[in-house]
């Protein structure tokens, strides 16, 4: 242990050379004049991804943070632009890796938009349940890795237990735990497994006890509330214009959600709330966030008790790939299947900002179509980047500390902020 | 006195900021969800501070660009506005030719800083009076940038196939 200090003072004592003139930053020089970079990252276990963030450091106590991105830039964007319109939508899998069916039917509202499709009752309702079975897997791994983060290591294996359950679900329904791919423009990739009705229901009614029972574990734990009460704060106005959405905004008190501001799919046929806190800090955020998988849970049930029956797909056979049966025994089929395999289909020249309430806030995707097969341009309104702008504000002034509990409260994906 | 594009002239946010900047629209086209305003490269700022204090849009949602590469203008940079208040949505554009500059809207709203940064970075627009304009996405010393219509997938500087 002892060791360990001795290393970084002297490099506290190397940098004071490099960083001896700070000059151009507004707050008064610390009085003990020992100013210390210190980089976190970019790999780092609480950044959850490759995250740098720069901390200017007075002992103990944060000066500024600048969080820096780009470690994971994959070029997604570009990549679409030479994609077919049926092709990208394994890419929105990978931009948010833990809520990809919410990207995915983020991506599909956009071409569905731009090709004036109708979608089937039963698709429609599919994809909320879905997508809120994602919403659920997505907090309870937030919920998990928060808590690791601070030192509650038993959360995190229930957590993930559950978590489990519910990417077996996805698995019987598209072959795949995370990569999904499984809304796509014109309805579902392939027709709901049988017995979904009942594994869901059983994976449901399990997590509903459950919730309850992580939130007693966390807050019947004193060390729990001193940590994150009072922590992480940032004035409300102030995290609007930084462009901050989600439950950080829905615990700082203003009630939004796109679910219920601008709705999409079947959301209008569903009953649940928009949980909001006044706390303004990690223990709010926290609350919000269990609260959100209370009523997750409650969406799903009503999908579960009202879901109608019909078709999953819509009746486009220019958009979507024929049953393989009637690919091999009529030539209509064949035909279609050969040309959208090849060519792909053409969407009206036009644009669209399709918006849906993603797990950590508003997921858009700005979709620019030339009229061609393929799309002009795509771009992804990630919350993950607009939450991340925040971080600098928000960790001014506080403990390095604190500045694992803020960054696990914001629960971003560094997938989601790079692209 | 210009007038309004013909499309835009009941909509209300279109009529107020005519009132307000009489030749900031330039033009308005009907995009799948709502009228897109397109708005003179040298009102930007003007337009976005007018939006914010007076129409209520608290928020910047992004800023983007597309490449119209080969036609001209060659750009146009996209702004997506979000009003809690009257839980409205407002997408702006800007046509730009290629070379030309824009100001940042960064004193409108600090969280331009990012997405500002973002566009320039992949597209290579320019935002005067930016306080930090630099590389977000590409490493510092990239050459190019990689959202241009130009610029192939695979990149250019290195070729895979004679390795």
């Amino acid at each position: 242990m002892k060791e360990g200090y001795t290393r970084v003072a002297s490099l506290d004592a190397d940098h004071e050379l490099a960083v001896a003139d700070p000059s151009g930053l507004e707050y008064p020089k610390p009085s003990t004049a020992r100013r210390m970079t210190l980089n976190m990252g970019p790999q780092h276990p609480s950044t959850h991804g490759v995250l740098r963030v720069v901390l200017e450091l007075d002992g103990e106590t944060i000066l500024e943070a600048r969080p820096e991105i780009g470690f994971l830039h994959t070029g997604i964007e570009k990549e679409c632009e030479a994609k077919k319109y049926q092709q990208v939508v394994p890419l929105t899998d990978r931009v948010d890796y833990l809520s990809n069916l919410n990207n995915n039917q983020c991506y599909a509202l956009a071409v569905e938009a731009l090709l004036d499709l109708e979608i089937p009752a039963f698709a429609q309702w599919q994809r909320v349940m879905l997508c809120e079975l994602q919403r659920l897997s997505s907090h309870l791994v937030w919920l998990g890795t928060h808590a690791l983060d601070m030192g509650a290591m038993s959360v995190y294996f229930y957590c993930f237990r559950e978590r489990e359950e519910i990417l077996k679900i996805f698995e019987t329904y598209s072959g795949q735990r995370m990569m999904t791919s499984y809304i796509r423009p014109g309805g579902l990739a392939l027709e709901p497994p049988r017995g979904w009705h009942r594994a869901i229901s059983a994976v449901i009614e399990r997590l509903a006890r459950g919730i309850d029972e992580y939130q007693n574990l966390l807050m019947q734990n004193p060390i729990w509330c001193n940590r994150t009460q009072g922590v992480g704060g940032l004035d409300l106005d102030l995290m609007i214009e930084l462009g901050v959405t989600g439950p950080m905004l829905r615990a700082a008190g203003l009630k939004t959600d796109a679910r219920k501001d601008s709705p999409y799919g079947a959301y209008p046929h569903f009953d649940f709330e928009i949980p909001t806190r006044t706390g303004n800090d990690v223990f709010a955020r926290f609350e919000v966030r269990m609260d959100e998988m209370r009523q997750s849970v409650r969406i799903v049930r009503q999908a579960l008790e009202g879901m109608p029956s019909g078709a999953w797909q819509a009746d486009a056979p220019h958009i979507l790939l024929p049953d393989r049966e009637k690919m091999k025994t009529q030539m209509e089929s064949l035909i279609y299947h050969f040309k959208i395999v090849t060519e792909g289909y053409r969407v009206p020249a036009g644009s669209v900002y399709a918006v849906v309430e993603s797990p950590r806030g508003e997921l858009g995707y700005y979709v620019v179509s030339d009229g061609t097969a393929h799309p002009h341009r795509v771009f992804m309104r990630t919350p993950s980047f607009g939450n991340l702008q925040s971080l600098g504000a928000m960790l001014e002034g506080v403990l390095i500390a604190d500045s694992i509990a803020t960054m696990g409260s914001m629960d971003f994906i560094l997938g989601d902020v790079d692209r | 006195m210009s007038v309004l594009p013909e499309i835009a002239g009941d909509n209300a946010i279109a009529v107020a900021i005519h009132e307000h900047l009489p030749t900031a629209i330039v033009d308005a086209v009907k995009a799948v969800d709502g009228l897109v305003f397109y708005i003179d490269p040298g009102q930007i700022v003007p337009v976005c501070q007018f939006l914010k204090d007076g129409a209520g849009f608290e928020q910047l949602m992004g800023i983007t660009g597309v490449d119209w590469w080969p036609r001209a203008p060659r750009f146009e940079v996209i702004y997506l506005l979000r009003s809690y208040k009257h839980n409205q949505r407002l997408r702006l554009a800007v046509r730009l030719p290629e070379g030309q500059e824009i100001d940042s809207v960064c004193p409108v709203w600090r969280g331009a800083n990012w997405y500002e940064r973002e566009t320039f970075d992949l597209f290579g627009v320019v935002f005067r009076n930016h306080p930090n304009l630099e590389r977000i996405m590409m490493p510092a010393d990239w050459e190019g940038h990689p959202l241009r219509k130009d610029y192939p997938v695979h990149g250019h500087k290195y070729s895979y196939r004679d390795e």
